[in-house]
């Protein structure tokens, strides 16, 4: 079957592909990953439904830019090797955005096909693509040799922006170190992401990917304490930080400090990173909980309560101070949850944590809340319920609040221009107010996804590659011989 | 990998290992302290820094072997190594030159207080070293913190070495002299020690700093899981401490928070003792 010779009309004629998912049943008492994704048959028969659009919207609705329809029409054509080169031209981690991305809101969002129809299902053919890389052990593309352009670049955190800065400047034949401050690489995509969603063994795989084009990797490197970013600067041409979200936003209710309270942040790295809860003899700890309860409607709360079911929780309850419509959480993590027996307690904003006794969290008051006027974000404000009060049980208290910004390193270079929110002020292009100093991702934005802080460290590179080899460079150089 | 370059028992269970770490040993200061690893699979655990040797690249830590961690960790023979360590971490001592100060140290908290003692020392402070323990045996670093201190007084609860008694009793006395009292006091040890002794000198006005160790992850203040209450706000002891104004520590809250997950630690305890048994 020649995939791209299809009439328009035949391409519509196909429905949108339904990933195959674990059963709910099942997967709750376990970490396998819950999508198992597409059979090389499905893929080829959901690329066709492309319509290829000249002006492919789907492309500007990508913030790393991939080149949606070339890499669709490849898989389409049944070249996957084709499909996934074309993907690794644009994106460092294709496996992870197939994945973890919010495609509803972003490529899908955009496609044609979505106006009337159902879109076509990019991120599970991005997902296919570069699986199908990482099972045939396809090389990146090398068109210059590591360090040959006698160019080096410090990066600040192996997350998802610098993982993502490093390929693309490694890729130009600029010379690359990470300092990672964890003891492994990943970032948020380590700690912060559970198992089911996205596999560890996917980031081992990208992340030796990276080391494969020559980027060289330190772990145990807190810069802003190990070494400055002073140091960092004196050693290399160029730095691009993105070290991440920062210090839990804190509930600032009475009992937070109970035991059996976490943060999400707190949560999830001790199950993602160290691993409690999954095996009997891990080192590190978690109290699993009977019934507990998340505060927060994001993905991160998402993840929270998901591990809490899948560590055994009788009642896994997501508290959430609106409806469900204003949810920030990816539509497929909302569905996922309730498949799982997780509990939605809408428009509840929590009070209070009340403790057994004996120091331990017993129970979650609650307010009940009604949707009022819409407020600056555009979403209608939850307003509470006079008088209607009630109490959750609850044992483990989880919170997703969010982060605010991450102080180690920006505290410790005060030339460093931050915004009012103690984030790096940085322009279009990451660029930050020290000169050949880049940011981006959560240091910049705040909280944010995966493909923003990828989006950034895409932009930032070019950035760098340009001041290092551009214009700016030769620039440099006649000033400096003058 | 951070190879063990000397680790030598001091007291039962107690062992001072040197490990090389030249980033760490180069840009380390008194109060601060490192997270590391044993093994693939460890749990991190936050250590002080006890001393550091910049021209070796080395770092020295004082390790009580209490918990599952401590004991493979004080297990490490020399040119073994740590799978990872990360720091220096927290706030450095901030040391100002008070007069007459008193640094109390309470069992492998005097590891902790010797580093700043000794910056103390050299800020032109007159220090006054109080550490005691369990027993003789059980008291560490006197020699060490006698090269600058004015006095050193040493208090053991069976008698076997200085006086009978707890380091509050010789404090007590201080307190009571007025040519001897200080104007600040750093105390390090057991929670209920440090306690006390926040409780001796509150009346008195005297400015107390106590070190806290709560249970720790990443020691980066990304977790929050070392959340402790100073003066009624939440603080992190990775990033806004370890060491904190006593007289703002809720100290009910951190004894509280320190039991969380004393039930593992006493499975993970016995599991050691089995597989020790075993082997």
């Amino acid at each position: 079957m020649s995939g791209n010779n299809l009439t328009v009309k035949e391409r519509l004629a196909i429905p949108r592909v339904t990933m195959s998912e674990l059963d709910p049943s099942g997967r709750s008492g376990n970490f396998l990953e819950v999508n198992t994704g597409l059979s090389k048959e499905q893929a080829m028969r959901e690329a066709q439904r492309c319509l290829k659009c000249k002006d492919a919207p789907c492309v500007d609705g990508c913030p790393v830019q991939i080149d949606i329809p070339g890499f669709v029409a490849a898989i389409a054509e049944d070249d996957f090797h084709t499909a996934s080169v074309i993907l690794h031209r644009d994106n460092a981690l294709p496996a992870v955005c197939g994945r973890v991305c919010p495609q509803e809101v972003q490529c899908e969002a955009r496609c044609v096909l979505g106006v009337k129809g159902k879109p076509v299902a990019i991120g599970y053919l991005e997902r296919f693509a570069a699986d199908w890389a990482l099972n045939h052990g396809v090389k990146p593309e090398r068109k210059h040799l590591p360090g040959s352009s006698g160019k080096s670049v410090a990066v600040i955190g192996c997350g998802p922006a610098g993982i993502t800065a490093a390929a693309e400047l490694a890729a130009k034949g600029h010379s690359l170190k990470i300092f990672e401050a964890l003891h492994d690489t990943g970032g948020v995509l380590r700690y912060g992401i559970p198992e089911f969603r996205l596999p560890k063994e996917i980031v081992d795989t990208e992340v030796a990917r990276l080391a494969s084009m020559g980027v060289e990797i330190e772990c145990n490197v807190v810069v802003g304490k190990t070494i400055t970013l002073r140091q960092v600067r004196d050693e290399y041409d160029a730095v691009f930080i993105g070290n991440g979200a920062g210090l839990p936003v804190m509930l600032g209710i009475p009992g937070e400090n109970l035991k059996g309270v976490y943060s999400a942040n707190e949560y999830l790295t001790r199950v993602n990173l160290m691993g409690a809860g999954q095996s009997a003899d891990c080192a590190t700890p978690i109290i699993r909980g009977r019934n507990v309860a998340v505060i927060g409607g994001g993905n991160t709360a998402m993840d929270c309560v998901r591990v809490a079911r899948r560590l055994g929780a009788e009642r896994a309850m997501l508290v959430y101070r609106r409806s469900e419509a204003e949810m920030p959480a990816r539509l497929e993590e909302i569905k996922h949850a309730k498949e799982e027996g997780v509990e939605l307690i809408l428009l509840t904003a929590p009070l209070e944590i009340i403790a057994d006794g004996e120091g331990w969290s017993s129970a979650l008051r609650c307010q009940k809340m009604q949707l009022g006027e819409p407020d600056a974000s555009g979403r209608r404000k939850p307003v509470p319920i006079p008088g209607e009060i009630f109490d959750l049980e609850a044992d483990v208290v989880i919170n997703a609040l969010g982060t605010r910004a991450n102080p180690l390193l920006t505290s410790t270079e005060p030339e460093l221009a931050l915004n009012r929110w103690k984030n790096i002020e940085a322009d279009e292009d990451g660029a930050t107010s020290l000169h050949r100093v880049y940011a981006g991702g959560d240091i910049v934005r705040g909280g944010a996804t995966v493909i923003l802080a990828m989006g950034d460290g895409k932009k930032a590179a070019a950035a760098i590659h340009e001041i290092l080899s551009g214009s700016v460079a030769r620039l440099e150089k006649l000033f400096q011989a003058g | 990998m951070f190879e063990v370059i000397d680790n030598e028992m001091l007291a039962p269970n107690l062992h001072r290992i040197v490990v090389r770490a030249p980033r760490i040993a180069a840009a380390r200061k008194a109060g601060q302290f490192v997270i590391i690893r044993v093994e693939k699979g460890g749990e991190r655990i936050p250590l002080t820094i006890g001393d550091a040797d910049s021209s070796r690249g080395t770092i020295t830590l004082f390790v009580q072997a209490v918990g599952a961690t401590t004991r493979k960790l004080v297990a490490i023979p020399v040119k073994g190594h740590m799978r990872d360590v990360a720091g220096p971490l927290g706030m450095p001592t901030i040391i100002e030159t008070w007069g007459r100060v008193v640094c109390v140290g309470g069992g492998v908290g005097t590891a902790v207080l010797y580093p700043m003692a000794r910056a103390l020392a050299e800020a032109g402070n007159e220090v006054t070293s109080i550490i005691g323990g369990r027993s003789g045996e059980l008291v560490i670093l006197a020699d060490e913190l006698s090269e600058f201190s004015a006095e050193t007084l040493i208090t053991t609860e069976d008698g076997s070495l200085g006086r009978q008694g707890f380091v509050t009793t010789v404090l007590d006395e201080l307190l009571r002299d007025p040519a001897r009292s200080p104007n600040a006091v750093f105390a390090v040890g057991p929670v209920p020690m440090m306690r006390a002794v926040v409780e001796m000198t509150r009346s008195r006005g005297i400015k107390t700093i106590v070190s806290l160790n709560p249970i720790m992850i990443d020691g980066t203040g990304m977790c929050g899981g070392c959340r402790v209450l100073i003066g009624g706000e939440t603080r992190f002891a990775c990033v806004d401490g370890p060491e904190f104004d006593g007289h703002l520590v809720d100290f009910d809250n951190l004894t509280d928070r320190l039991t969380t997950y004393r039930e593992h630690e006493c499975r993970a305890v016995a599991q050691i003792s089995v597989n020790r048994e075993a082997a």
